[in-house]
C-alpha cells in the first residue's frame, strides 16, 4: 500500500472523528498531546488505536502505547509500519 | 391478556416518550425482545418484551409521552385468543393522568373514528413510516386529495429526530438532579476509601496483553469491575436494592458502570452478571456497552436493573471519587486513577502505583465495618490478579 503522510492524517482524523464526533480536524494541534485536546478515556484511546489497526493493517503492540502521545508521533509510528 | 407497560428505566424517570414500535399487531414476541424504544430524558432506550406471546394492539403511538407503568401494548399469551373487539376508550383510560398531545391523544379512538373518511395514503409512504415508527394516520397529507405522501412521512420523522436533542442536556441534568436529591435526602450515606498497590495486577495485565492482538486486550477498568463483584461475594449486602423500608439483596451482580457521554450528563446502564464471565467477555461487553451508551441504543434491561454502581474518574486524573449512590442501589464503589506514588512495603519505602478505591455505602442496610471488609477483599483480590480470570 502507498499512503502518503496527508493521507495518512485523514485516515487517523477519520478514525478519531469516528470516536469522538465533536472534533474538528483542522483544530488538532499535531504536536500536541491528543488526549490534551480530545476528551478521550482509555477505552476511546483503545479504540482509536484498534480503528487504526484494523484500517491500516498496522499492529500496535501495548509496549508501544506510551510512544503515541501526539498526532504526529501516531503518524510517525504508522508511518514507519505501512505494510 | 398480557399488559406490556412502560417499565421505569432508573430511578430518574417517571415519563417516557414512545419514539418508534418495531412490531405490529399479530406479530409474535419473544421474551428478551426489543419491541420499542422510548425516550426518556437521558437517552433513547431499546424496550425489551418480558414474555412470549403474539401483539394484539399498539395502544400507545409514536410521538406519545406517558408515565411509568402505562400500559404500551397488549399481548396475546401463547394460546390465547384474541377477544371481541372492546371499546378502545375502556384501554385507553390506563394510559393514565399525563395529558398527551392532542394529535396523538386518542391513537386508537381516533383511527377508529377517522376510518371512514382517512386520507388515501400511498403504499411507499405506509412502508416508510412503518420504518420510521411514524403514526401515519396523524399526518396532514399534501398530496392529491389530502394524501400523505412519502415526503410527508419523511418530514415528519426529521420534525420528531430535530425536535428530541434540543432540550436533551437540560433534561438530562435535570433528571440527573432529581435522583441525586432523591439519594441525599433519602440515603443516610457514609464514605471509606483504601488504597490499593496496582504493581501485581498492572504487571500481570501488562504479561497479559503483551501477545494478544489489540482487540483481545483487557484495560485495567475490566480488572477492577471484576475484583469489585467477586468481594461482593464477601459482603453481599452491598449488592441490591432498597425498597419499601427493606434491603432487598441480589445474586447476581449487574454493575451500573457509570458512562459519561459527548456533550454532557452520564448514564450508568448495567453490565450483566459480571462475577460469572471471564475478562475477555467483560471486556468485549463493556466496549459494546459504551459504545451503545454514546449512541444512545441501550436497552431496557440494563437501564434498569443495576445492583450496585461502579464509577471510574481515573482517566481525568482524580486521586479519590466520593460517590453518591444511585437508588434504590445501596452502594457505589470509585476509583481514582492508577499513579506511581510513594509507597512503604515490608519496611522499605519504594515507588509503586497506587490506586485509591472508595466505598460510598446505605447506613440503612450496612455499617463502616461491612464496608471496610468490602475494600479489605477488593484489596486482596487485585493482588492475585490470576483469580480473577476465569469465572
Amino acid at each position: 500500500m502507498t499512503m502518503d503522510r496527508a493521507q495518512l492524517k485523514l485516515t487517523a482524523l477519520a478514525v478519531l472523528r469516528g470516536i469522538a464526533p465533536e472534533v474538528e480536524p483542522g483544530d488538532i494541534e499535531p504536536a500536541t498531546p491528543l488526549r490534551q485536546q480530545v476528551d478521550l478515556d482509555s477505552m476511546d484511546w483503545l479504540n482509536f488505536l484498534i480503528g487504526l489497526h484494523q484500517r491500516l493493517g498496522v499492529n500496535i503492540p501495548e509496549a508501544d502505547y506510551a510512544r503515541l502521545v501526539t498526532l504526529d508521533n501516531v503518524l510517525d509510528y504508522l508511518q514507519a509500519r505501512l505494510p | 391478556m398480557i399488559e406490556f407497560k412502560l417499565p421505569s428505566l432508573g430511578a430518574d424517570m417517571d415519563q417516557g416518550k414512545l419514539l418508534q414500535w418495531h412490531v405490529q399487531p399479530g406479530d409474535s414476541v419473544k421474551r428478551g425482545q426489543v419491541i420499542a424504544v422510548v425516550d426518556t430524558s437521558k437517552a433513547a432506550v431499546d424496550v425489551e418484551c418480558w414474555d412470549d406471546g403474539t401483539v394484539h394492539q399498539l395502544i400507545v403511538l409514536p410521538g406519545e409521552t406517558v408515565p411509568v407503568g402505562t400500559v404500551l401494548a397488549t399481548l396475546l399469551a401463547p394460546g390465547e385468543a384474541a377477544p371481541a373487539a372492546t371499546g378502545g376508550p375502556a384501554v385507553l383510560a390506563t394510559t393514565g393522568p399525563e395529558p398527551a398531545k392532542p394529535a396523538a391523544a386518542t391513537p386508537v379512538a381516533a383511527a377508529a373514528v377517522a376510518a371512514p373518511t382517512r386520507p388515501p395514503v400511498s403504499p411507499s409512504a405506509r412502508k416508510r413510516a412503518q420504518e420510521l415508527g411514524v403514526a401515519v394516520e396523524a399526518l396532514q397529507g399534501t398530496g392529491a386529495q389530502g394524501a400523505i405522501t412519502l415526503a410527508d412521512v419523511e418530514a415528519a420523522a426529521s420534525r420528531s429526530a430535530a425536535t428530541a436533542p434540543l432540550d436533551r442536556a437540560q433534561a438530562m441534568r435535570r433528571a440527573i438532579a432529581a435522583a441525586m436529591s432523591r439519594s441525599k435526602r433519602e440515603i443516610p450515606h457514609y464514605y471509606l476509601s483504601e488504597t490499593i498497590p496496582m504493581a501485581r495486577a498492572l504487571a500481570w495485565l501488562q504479561q497479559r496483553n503483551e501477545d494478544l492482538p489489540i482487540t483481545e486486550r483487557i484495560l485495567p477498568a475490566v480488572l477492577q469491575l471484576k475484583a469489585v463483584a467477586l468481594a461482593l461475594r464477601r459482603v453481599p449486602q452491598l449488592n441490591g436494592y432498597y425498597r419499601n423500608e427493606a434491603f432487598e439483596a441480589v445474586d447476581a451482580v449487574h454493575t451500573g458502570v457509570a458512562i459519561a457521554l459527548r456533550g454532557g450528563g452520564l448514564v450508568a446502564p448495567a453490565l450483566h452478571d459480571v462475577g460469572t464471565k471471564p475478562l475477555v467477555q467483560l471486556m468485549r461487553e463493556l466496549a459494546d456497552l459504551v459504545q451503545r451508551a454514546r449512541a444512545g441504543s441501550l436497552r431496557s434491561s440494563e437501564m434498569s436493573d443495576p445492583t450496585l454502581t461502579v464509577t471510574n474518574l481515573g482517566d481525568q486524573g482524580v486521586e479519590t471519587v466520593f460517590g453518591v449512590i444511585y437508588p434504590p442501589q445501596v452502594a457505589i464503589v470509585g476509583f481514582g486513577s492508577v499513579a506511581v506514588r510513594p509507597w512503604v512495603e515490608g519496611g522499605e519505602l519504594r515507588a509503586v502505583p497506587l490506586l485509591t478505591a472508595s466505598l460510598a455505602a446505605d447506613h440503612r442496610v450496612t455499617d463502616g465495618h461491612q464496608g471496610a471488609l468490602f475494600l479489605a477483599e477488593l484489596r486482596e483480590l487485585l493482588q492475585a490478579p490470576e483469580k480473577l480470570e476465569a469465572a
